[in-house]
């Protein structure tokens, strides 16, 4: 196995070991948004009849170079050469005129419609009496019959599977020539054998010469599918191999870089009381009437913080949400100390201290319009109220003290949060939690666009806190962090919690195990985890 | 002495260019206002003399109260259709009582005192905006279907309550009924400013302070840019938005007081087409229609903008259809304008990232061939 690899001039894109047709090439690409550099300088190249597999962590900037092949954004510098001539995509439809199609994470079609009419959505087959149905028809169960997949034009796409919608967007890109094809989390949503299923698609494509950039998370799945392997860290291509030569391990590896230069393990722990006690809670999704949590129980200590270890879609957001308050629990009982919290919604879930600091920051955390000081008050206004006023200058000190205290790096409390680089704005959803002087803090994967210097910084923060008695619930799907920053990891999948480590004891490999353990019929059941203490060690 | 001043002058005069740039551009709406007064001005002598300028206060002040409710939802991301008639209504309510009601099983017939009138007059409005607020946040029906079926239904009540006539004589009042002085006190002149134009200087005072000075201010501010993102914050999200039409209720039943003591009639077509002056207004003044930017200062300047030009267009004698033209246009060009400015804005930023890379990649490129070298 080679050594990761850090030299851009060793990956330049003239070199082509195999000598497999190059059909588009990235070269020297960066990309800017205001102060975060997502890409810098990046080589990248696609060839046909192969599956070129991105790895990275969130924020390493695979998404955005996808946005980038595929028109949704310009670079800032940097080229695009498809067939060895340069190009400029100056939007999708652009990208797709020229055989490059993505498909999204989220499915981007409508429901309402039946197949056919959304695989030609946008650009109809006409004929002197209108749209030509017949036609599109026909080339829909063209394209189906390429793909080995007996689904009707006239079926309606509400009436489908995600797997076959899934399988439709395919077909959609496909309908337009395309020779290039860029799937984003194509498997997140899918059962097993939709997965089969898929994987089967995609090598007959691979067949008819097709080129396809794949990017998941679920790390074997894509190993599994690979014949190349490309890894990205903060904005850099850092690896590029052949898939023969790689493994899961390997990856993880690349990812994740140097081991992070933080490690949390040995900080003295002194654990409470339970400050939150979750007893057999389930949520359900009211769309497909799913669980997306199943029965779930856990507590957690006073000063002690749980690391929620999982893949995309192990259920760990539902979770987090129910716990602020968010959503409705289809059962079971959640115990803030001795209160029962049924009943009870965000803001007053707050005012009695648990707070989430949620996935999407930019969605959900940060008010963009605002300065980093309207930010941080925020969720604690009420308690600067006097005569029915603010008290500006309560507000000010207790703004001003925190941005210090957390160590928020920005001109002040009245410049714009989109200043702040993406660790500092995170730091600035913390910190407005931690003003409402929480005692069970939630964060949904607080690392997520963090560059990894003030990753170590905001586990610091958090551990900091736990010191003064704040019990922490954190979910991530970076084994790394799960191991280094937490006293004991709870593992999820598919919606049920299936085993339980002590870090300073589990390994890497285990803890990624348990998660793909797709039966959940793993040793630590359910039961056990509730009464697990906060110093014993790894179970089963 | 003088070496020192100039010094410090050079010093200072770069930073006072562009913020001379930026004070034109951020206070758009007020240079626009200038400009009105004096063009208007040069072409006729009677824009600016006392009695001009007291009727133009008069429609500002009508205009601004309404547009200070508005501004309060459109900060919230919403819209209300439905305060012009809400202003007819509540003037129709307030006929009434000065006419008498009827008590039901007695012939005795029951005159409410002034001030009760005027509080229920306020109430009524308050109550349409509360409903117009919870069919708004609690079933989460689309602002603008709501208010422009309450501004059906206001303005028809408004005609039922009328009956096909104007309330007028029963206005003044009756001195054994304890109900006169709605005109010496709703259509008075203290210190020669007519009232109204008090109480929308007493309104914006408050209404500022509620917004820069209160939680739930912010909490209104927060909900109109990122609502998913307050709701999280612990922001009463449902709250906020209820309260935004009971805020433009009131205002819209303050207007109706103030309007029948100035035109002293009841009318059914009151208040016609006023929230459309109270959005411009708005939006002249520099907020967002998709919410969570605007402020007082801007609203109040935005209406002033629009009083003055409609005033100003009439005097000099433009013909009516083309005052109608002028003022649409204004309207545009304000938002035109408002939107040139954040691509330009957006513009540069990216060409400062793109110099940025440039500047980056040049100094990697210069690395690298001094390591060949």
């Amino acid at each position: 196995m080679s050594e990761e690899r850090t030299d851009h001039q060793e990956l330049s894109p003239t070199q082509n070991h195999d000598g497999a047709d190059v059909v588009l090439r990235a070269v020297g690409i960066s990309k800017t948004y205001g102060v975060t550099r997502a890409l810098k300088g990046v080589n990248f190249e696609v060839r046909a009849g192969e599956v070129t597999v991105l790895f990275g962590e969130n924020g390493a900037g695979k998404s955005t170079l996808m946005k980038i092949l595929s028109g949704v954004e310009t670079p800032t510098a940097g080229h695009l050469e498809l067939d060895g001539e340069q190009v400029t995509l100056a939007s999708t439809s652009a990208a797709v005129d020229r055989g490059i199609s993505i498909i999204h994470q989220e499915l981007n079609l409508n429901p309402n419609l039946k197949v056919r009419d959304n695989i030609f959505l946008g650009r109809e087959k006409n004929s002197w009496r209108g749209i030509d149905y017949a036609e599109q028809s026909r080339i829909t169960a063209e394209v189906m019959e390429r793909l080995e997949e007996p689904i009707s034009p006239d079926t309606y796409v509400q009436d489908l599977r995600v797997g076959q919608q899934q399988i439709i967007e395919i077909a959609r890109a496909l309908s337009t020539d395309a020779r290039i094809l860029i799937m984003d989390e194509p498997t997140s949503a899918l059962s097993t054998a939709e997965v089969t299923v898929l994987f089967k698609i995609i090598r007959e494509l691979k067949r008819q010469g097709v080129a396809i950039v794949y990017i998941s998370h679920h790390l074997e799945e894509a190993i599994e599918i690979a014949d190349r392997a490309v890894v990205f860290r903060d904005g850099e291509l850092v690896a590029a191999e052949d898939a023969a030569d790689i493994d899961l391990l390997w990856v993880v590896r690349t990812m994740v870089g140097r081991d992070a230069d933080y490690d949390f393990r040995e900080e003295p722990r002194e654990h409470g009381g339970v400050a939150l006690s979750i007893r057999d809670v389930s949520v359900a999704d009211p769309i497909s009437g799913k669980f997306p949590v199943d029965h779930v129980s856990l507590d957690v200590h006073q000063g002690e913080i749980v690391c929620l270890y999982g893949l995309m879609g192990a259920g760990r957001t539902e979770l987090m949400e129910a716990l602020a308050g968010r959503d409705q629990l289809a059962g079971g009982q959640v115990l803030l100390g001795e209160k029962d919290l049924r009943g009870t919604g965000v803001a007053r879930r707050i005012e009695l201290g648990v707070g989430l600091v949620p996935e999407d920051r930019q969605r959900d955390g940060l008010i963009q319009m605002q300065s980093v000081g309207k930010n941080l008050s925020l969720a604690s206004l009420s308690s600067w109220v006097g005569g029915g006023l603010l008290r500006r200058g309560a507000e000010t000190r207790a703004v001003s003290g925190q941005i210090s205290g957390i160590g928020v790096k920005t001109a002040g409390p009245e410049a714009p949060i989109s200043s702040l680089s993406g660790g500092n704005a995170q730091k600035v959803v913390i910190g407005k939690m931690l003003l409402t002087d929480p005692t069970v803090l939630l964060l949904d994967e607080p690392t997520r666009g963090v560059d990894v210097g003030a990753k170590g910084e905001i586990f610091s923060l958090l551990f900091q806190q736990a010191q003064k008695g704040l019990a922490v619930l954190f979910a991530t799907s970076d084994v790394g962090e799960a191991l280094t920053a937490s006293h004991r990891i709870v593992v999820m999948s598919r919606g049920r919690t299936v085993r339980s480590f002590d870090p300073r004891t589990a390994t890497r490999e285990e803890v990624m195990a348990a998660a793909e353990d797709s039966t959940g019929a793993s040793p630590g059941a359910p039961e056990a985890l509730s009464t697990t203490g906060s110093t014993n060690g790894a179970q089963g | 002495m003088s070496t020192t001043a100039t010094a410090a002058s050079e010093e200072k005069s770069p930073r006072f260019r562009i913020n001379i740039g930026a004070i034109l551009m951020e206070g758009r709406a007020l240079v626009a206002l200038l400009l009105i007064i004096v063009i208007f001005a040069s072409m006729n002598d009677n824009y600016l003399a006392a009695g001009n300028l007291a009727t133009i206060a008069k429609d500002v002040a009508f205009n601004a109260i309404i547009a200070l409710g508005m501004l309060l939802v459109i900060l919230k991301g919403g819209i209300d259709l439905s305060v012009g008639s809400t202003v007819g209504l509540t003037g129709a309510v307030a006929g009434n009582l000065f006419a008498g009601v009827s008590l039901p099983l007695t012939d005795a017939v029951m005159y409410p005192s002034l001030w009760v009138i005027v509080v229920i007059a306020v109430a009524v409005g308050m109550l349409v905006g509360w409903i117009n607020g919870l069919l708004i946040s609690r079933l989460n029906l689309a602002p603008f279907i709501v208010t422009l079926g309450m501004l059906y239904v206001g303005r028809g009540l408004t005609q039922v309550l009328l009956g096909g006539t104007n309330i007028t004589n029963e206005l003044r009042g009756e001195p054994g009924l304890n109900n006169e002085g709605l005109f010496s006190i709703f259509a008075s002149y203290p210190l020669g400013v007519p009232i109204s134009a008090w109480v929308m200087i007493a309104l914006a005072v408050i209404f500022s302070l509620l917004l820069t000075r209160t939680p739930f201010g912010r909490w209104l501010y927060a909900t109109g840019s990122n609502e998913r993102a307050a709701e999280l914050s612990g922001v009463p999200v449902r709250r906020v938005k209820t309260r935004v039409y009971v805020f433009t209720g009131m205002c819209a039943g303050i207007v109706g007081i103030l309007q029948i003591a100035n035109i002293r009639s009841a009318t059914a077509d009151l208040g016609n087409l006023y929230e459309l002056n109270a959005i411009a207004a708005v939006v002249i003044g520099g907020a967002a229609l998709s919410g969570g930017r605007g402020t007082v200062r801007g609203t109040i300047i935005g209406a002033f903008v629009i009083g003055f030009l409609t005033n100003g267009l009439v005097i000099v004698g433009v013909s009516p259809f083309w005052q109608t033209v002028i003022t649409g246009a204004v309207i545009i060009l304000a938002v035109a304008t408002d939107q040139i400015q954040q691509i330009v804005q957006r513009r540069r930023a990216h060409a400062r990232a793109v110099a940025q890379a440039q500047k980056d990649s040049a100094r990697r490129g210069s690395l690298e061939s001094k390591e060949t070298s």
